[in-house]
């Protein structure tokens, strides 16, 4: 008996030893950047492609004040509300005495500067992807921005949920490093990809989630409930949407759909950044969801 | 089961299925407010897409004709809308509307979203024929009031 209880003690001690070290926050460090510099005014593309300002942003915030990332914003899901903190340049409220090192943990690990796990609402699952050239210069755009000293509100996230740790055994189970759709692709959609998958992060809203909240990767882009719990959001898959991709990279620009019905929702915001991006770009976006496989078929 | 309490069972059944035939397709009918405000959006479209295909470039821009479409969208923001928008005619007391209940509610920015649809209607109206550019300028502040009423009192679909 006595021994079986070793047993089990130093089985439990294993495993807990394990779990703490397969949940340990992985920091970007210094010396790993140390060959980056980054350029705002490059920066300031994939600020627009990554979609920064719709969450970090005010709510309803239009023109300028797009750029003041106080946060605040609310996000319900099924585990609480989250809520955008500030990412602003201010030094004690914001992000403005981070290290680019420290940024790209954040980004790409989703790990805070103090060792802290993020909460995917924040979709460093997708800036993973991204090549860190790119997120150098993000970095250095942002630095531009104006500061607000609004402090972070705590997120609202009930117990097993407000457990930090335990997102990175959600981490070992979801993150990936690979692109979802990975046939080949021409040069225009493969940037299509990029600007998809690893900035504007479409699939967070277009693609439907599984029990523990990760993104269905075999079931891409193909529509999801809209996580306000009023409606759908469509699929973007060729057998769904019809549209041409002209018309795709105009509604990406302009808003209005081919039958001149004006985009609402959390759509809205999502175009206001896109407009700022090179239209080859939102045609590039088009090409890439006209490669998506069709809807019922995994990619 | 005797025969004759099978055969009023099966009449009875058969005539309440009967009796509930008119009822259903009263209940898929339009309510005629949401019907009329629908159409109303309809034309504001069509409208809209006139002038968008020009801004799009894939139409010619045309003076006369990007005047007639301004001048129709500034007639539709001058209608009354009081019919259009009967109270119980939300997504959550009706059928076939996406129309959300905050429309209704305390603190609703309809009114003065749709007074910012008229001002760029007018403003649109003043221009569209003066040239493309300064129709597509004048586009945007239509599409945008359009946009503000469905970001926050349209469900999605």
């Amino acid at each position: 008996m006595r021994r079986l209880v070793r047993a089990i003690i130093l089985l439990a001690t294993i495993g807990a030893s394990a779990g703490w070290v397969l949940t340990r926050p992985v920091h970007i460090t210094d010396d790993e950047v140390a060959a980056l510099t980054g350029d705002a005014a490059a920066g300031e593309a994939v600020f627009w492609a990554g979609g920064c300002a719709s969450c970090h942003a005010a709510e309803d915030a239009s023109g300028e004040a797009r750029l003041i990332l106080g946060g605040g914003q609310a996000f319900p899901s099924d585990f609480g509300t989250f809520r955008a903190p500030n990412i602003s340049p201010d030094p004690t409220q914001g992000i403005g005495d981070w290290s680019l090192a420290q940024f790209l943990t954040a980004m790409q690990n989703g790990i805070s500067p103090e060792g802290q796990h993020y909460y995917p609402a924040f979709p460093y699952t997708a800036y993973r992807l991204a090549d860190r050239q790119d997120l150098a210069d993000l970095f250095a755009f942002m630095q531009t921005l104006p500061a607000s000293d609004q402090a972070s509100l705590p997120h609202d996230v009930g117990f097993p949920f407000s457990i930090r740790r335990a997102v990175g055994l959600w981490n070992v189970l979801y993150l990936r490093d690979e692109f979802v759709v990975t046939s080949d692709l021409t040069e225009e959609e493969a940037r299509g990809r990029y600007l998809s998958e690893a900035l504007a992060h479409c699939g967070e809203c277009h693609t439907p989630r599984g029990a523990l909240g990760a993104v269905d990767r075999s079931r891409w882009l193909q529509g999801a409930p809209a996580l306000t719990g009023r409606g759908t959001i469509p699929a973007l898959t060729p057998d769904e949407l019809d549209w041409s991709a002209d018309e795709i990279a105009a509604y990406l620009n302009d808003g209005f759909t081919p039958t001149f019905d004006a985009a609402g929702g959390h759509m809205r915001s999502v175009i206001a950044n896109l407009a700022n991006l090179d239209e080859a770009d939102r045609a590039a976006i088009a090409a890439y969801l006209g490669r998506l496989p069709p809807s019922d078929t995994a990619p | 089961m005797s025969l004759p309490r099978t055969l009023i069972t099966a009449a009875l059944m058969g005539g309440i299925a009967l009796s509930s035939l008119p009822l259903t397709a009263t209940a898929q009918e339009q309510n005629p407010a949401v019907t009329a405000r629908q159409g109303q959006f309809q034309i504001m479209a069509l409208n809209i897409g006139v002038l968008g295909q020009m801004a799009r470039g894939n139409t010619d821009y045309d003076a006369e004709t990007a005047q007639a479409a301004a001048n129709n969208l500034l007639t539709m923001s001058q209608i009354d809308q009081r019919f259009h928008w009967v109270p119980g005619t939300d997504n959550e007391s009706i059928e076939g509307t996406r129309a959300l209940p905050a429309i209704w509610e305390e603190g609703s920015q309809v009114i003065a979203i749709w007074g910012r649809f008229g001002e760029g209607a007018a403003a649109l109206a003043e221009v569209a024929g003066d040239g493309l550019d300064p129709m597509r300028a004048s586009l945007g502040p239509v599409g945008a009031a359009c946009g503000d009423c469905h970001d926050d009192y349209r469900a999605e679909e």
